[in-house]
């Protein structure tokens, strides 16, 4: 089974400056991790790949320095990495960003599935994902949380050139109402949640390997792109303002100390649910329940 | 011609509850725009009943897309559906709920009818001058609020977060127009089968749809002082909540964990108890309407963003502010007495 993982860079604080001009992130001089929700992705990946054979490559878009975060998914057990670089992709939108990403994946050529993590923790958007997914036209499970059972397709493990000979997974995607059941033919792409798989640490072979390992650069050069779909300019959605929100709301705080100090603390917590409407005012007899 | 959309989302022939409240967005944009609203449903099994219900909480049309084969919601079949009826209205805005559906439709949506979608979005507003809608969303962990227009593409979309607004009071004097919509067998994908839903999940929580909150960390100690947080939550119809700190050690399953690494949460009410609040975890509540706080540590940073803290112990405060909670639903109906 051969396995694409997307997965991004982000900023490990939070203390992340924004450029004023353009609304879009100064990246300079701040940590960067792999996306915390990717490497269940990337565990997710390997462990496909211990059962089934095949190989994991991961891909990431963004300026060269993520070029590391791509070594540290080969340190915990990717086989490659492929970074997706150009000026030209700087400032794109999750519209943009899928179309390079599922550009970059035709390029890489067959594979089984792709699979990302529910969302980056810097953007938040989770559309990536489903872009990539609507890009190449593959069916799509988002927020998977299981795979349940992986039936072979008629021209077994490894890559396929015939898309119906690759087989299926049976899948549960975490929904509002419990687990939704599908069965989902491959090539696919899952984007998956926490609950599927504790991932592992990069190994110190992991690491040797990933320093050895070369990765392929796709840019504008050696891809075959729409120029009007890239970066900011191929953007539909368009930062028109930045604003930094108030931290705190400026809130009462008591103090319980003892049994006494815990009642009168109660009290004043009840009054103040109350002028808030979140309890009935005492006394009160409508009937149900806030 | 109606120009703001909104998504209503059904399940099992039953319409949801954000179905209403993305009806209150859109009709204050529709109102600013002087300009219709409509509804669209897609699924199966949706009564006429239900749909006027739809035009009772603010819409004046309601395409109704309903087919057996889309009775459960696959991505595919339902992308081409509405990707057909965007192409065929030309809609200006849609809005849709931030729920496994929405998040997972609309960004589909966006690549067909090459849209511009901006998610989670708690302002949205017109532009004065251009018309355009301003789509407000906290991004970085709650850090910034990013203001995103979509000036050159049409539909304008967003995504906004369940219980995020409330629904329009009824009107049963408001009328419209259902207008039932063919399901073209073209637009039915059939490579992907739902085979079933599993939804009798021990300990499940539906926690991004939930009014009130209580939520516990590593303060709870061990994971039977949860029962604690059920007793408040229970008092409130509400749910019970976690950090992360809480899921890693086992104590409440992973659907209960919000934050940056579970979920984002915009509920009516917010208890948090033996929570530090961590940023991770604060960009996960910071839309909660009201923010109450419980920690001995008064420079917990949970007290910082609270609407009221009380320095203390959990452990006393629980249970006095169950018993006091109690009581008062008790005398507030008899009806609660006599259940138990």
């Amino acid at each position: 089974m051969d396995i694409i993982v997307p997965i991004k860079q982000v900023p490990e604080t939070s203390n992340v400056k924004m450029d004023p001009e353009t609304g879009t992130m100064l990246r300079a001089g701040v940590e960067t991790v792999v996306n915390p929700l990717d490497l269940y992705a990337i565990e997710t990946a390997i462990r496909l790949k211990e059962l089934h054979g095949g190989t994991v490559t991961a891909v990431t878009m963004g300026p060269p320095p993520a070029e590391k975060a791509l070594r540290e998914a080969i340190a915990m057990g990717c086989d490659t990495g492929v970074l997706i670089s150009d000026r030209k992709f700087g400032g794109a939108d999750t519209w943009a960003t899928s179309y390079t990403i599922a550009q970059a994946i035709r390029a890489i050529g067959p594979y089984d599935l792709i699979i990302a993590g529910e969302r980056a923790t810097d953007g938040d958007t989770a559309q990536v994902g489903p872009g990539i997914a609507s890009w190449l036209d593959i069916p799509l499970a988002t927020y998977v949380a299981a795979i349940t059972a992986v039936e072979p397709g008629s021209s077994g493990t490894g890559s396929s050139s015939a898309p119906d000979a690759s087989g299926a997974l049976i899948v549960e995607r975490l929904v509002e109402e419990g687990y939704q059941i599908l069965k989902v033919p491959m090539p696919a792409l899952l984007t998956v949640v926490k609950e599927i798989a504790s991932p592992r640490l990069p190994t110190l072979r992991g690491k040797k390997r990933a320093k050895a390992t070369e990765l392929p650069l796709y840019n504008t050069e050696n891809m075959d792109l729409d120029p009007a779909f890239l970066g900011l300019k191929g953007s539909p959605t368009k930062v028109v303002k930045i604003a930094t929100p108030r931290v705190t709301r400026g809130g009462t705080v008591v103090h319980a100390g003892d049994e006494e100090g815990v009642v009168t603390a109660v009290d004043q917590l009840i009054a103040f649910l109350e002028s808030r409407g979140l309890v009935p005012a005492a006394g009160a007899s409508t009937g149900g329940r806030p | 011609m109606s120009f703001v959309w909104t998504i209503a989302e059904q399940y099992d022939g039953h319409l949801k509850a954000v179905s209403f409240e993305l009806l209150s967005r859109g009709r204050a944009l529709a109102d600013k725009l002087e300009t219709k609203l409509a509804s669209v449903l897609i699924g199966d099994g949706v009564t006429e009943e239900q749909m006027e219900e739809l035009i009772r909480h603010g819409a004046d049309e309601v395409y109704s897309v309903q087919d057996p084969r889309l009775a459960r919601f696959v991505c595919e079949s339902y992308s081409n559906v509405l990707s057909h009826l965007i192409k065929t209205y030309r809609p200006s805005i849609i809005l849709a709920a931030a729920t496994s559906t929405g998040r997972t439709l609309m960004p589909h949506v966006a690549v067909r009818v090459h849209t511009g979608l901006t998610a989670d979005c708690t302002e949205l507003d017109i532009e004065e001058g251009t018309g355009n809608l301003l789509q407000t969303r906290p991004a970085i962990g709650g850090n910034i609020m990013a203001t995103i227009k979509t000036p050159d593409h049409r539909p304008q979309m967003a995504t906004v977060r369940p219980k995020s607004s409330r629904p329009l009071p009824e009107d049963p004097s408001r009328t419209g127009k259902i207008i039932a919509v063919p399901v073209d067998d073209a637009h039915i994908d059939t490579r992907i089968t739902v085979t079933g839903y599993r939804t009798d999940v021990e300990d499940f929580v539906n926690i991004e749809e939930a009014e009130m909150v209580a939520a516990g960390g590593r303060g709870m100690k061990k994971a039977e002082n949860f029962a604690l947080l059920r007793g408040i939550a229970e008092e409130f119809s509400g749910v019970v909540g976690a950090s992360r700190d809480a899921v890693d050690r086992g104590w409440i399953g992973y659907p209960h964990q919000i934050g940056l690494s579970g979920k984002t949460i915009s509920p009516r009410l917010y208890i948090g108890a033996g929570i530090s609040g961590s940023i991770q975890h604060l960009a996960g509540i910071k839309t909660s309407e009201t923010i109450v706080s419980i920690n001995t540590d008064p420079e917990a940073s949970l007290h910082k963003v609270a609407d009221f803290g009380i320095v203390g112990d959990l452990f006393e405060v629980l249970p006095e502010l169950k018993r006091r909670l109690a009581e008062r639903n008790r005398t507030e109906d008899p009806r609660q007495e006599a259940n138990r």
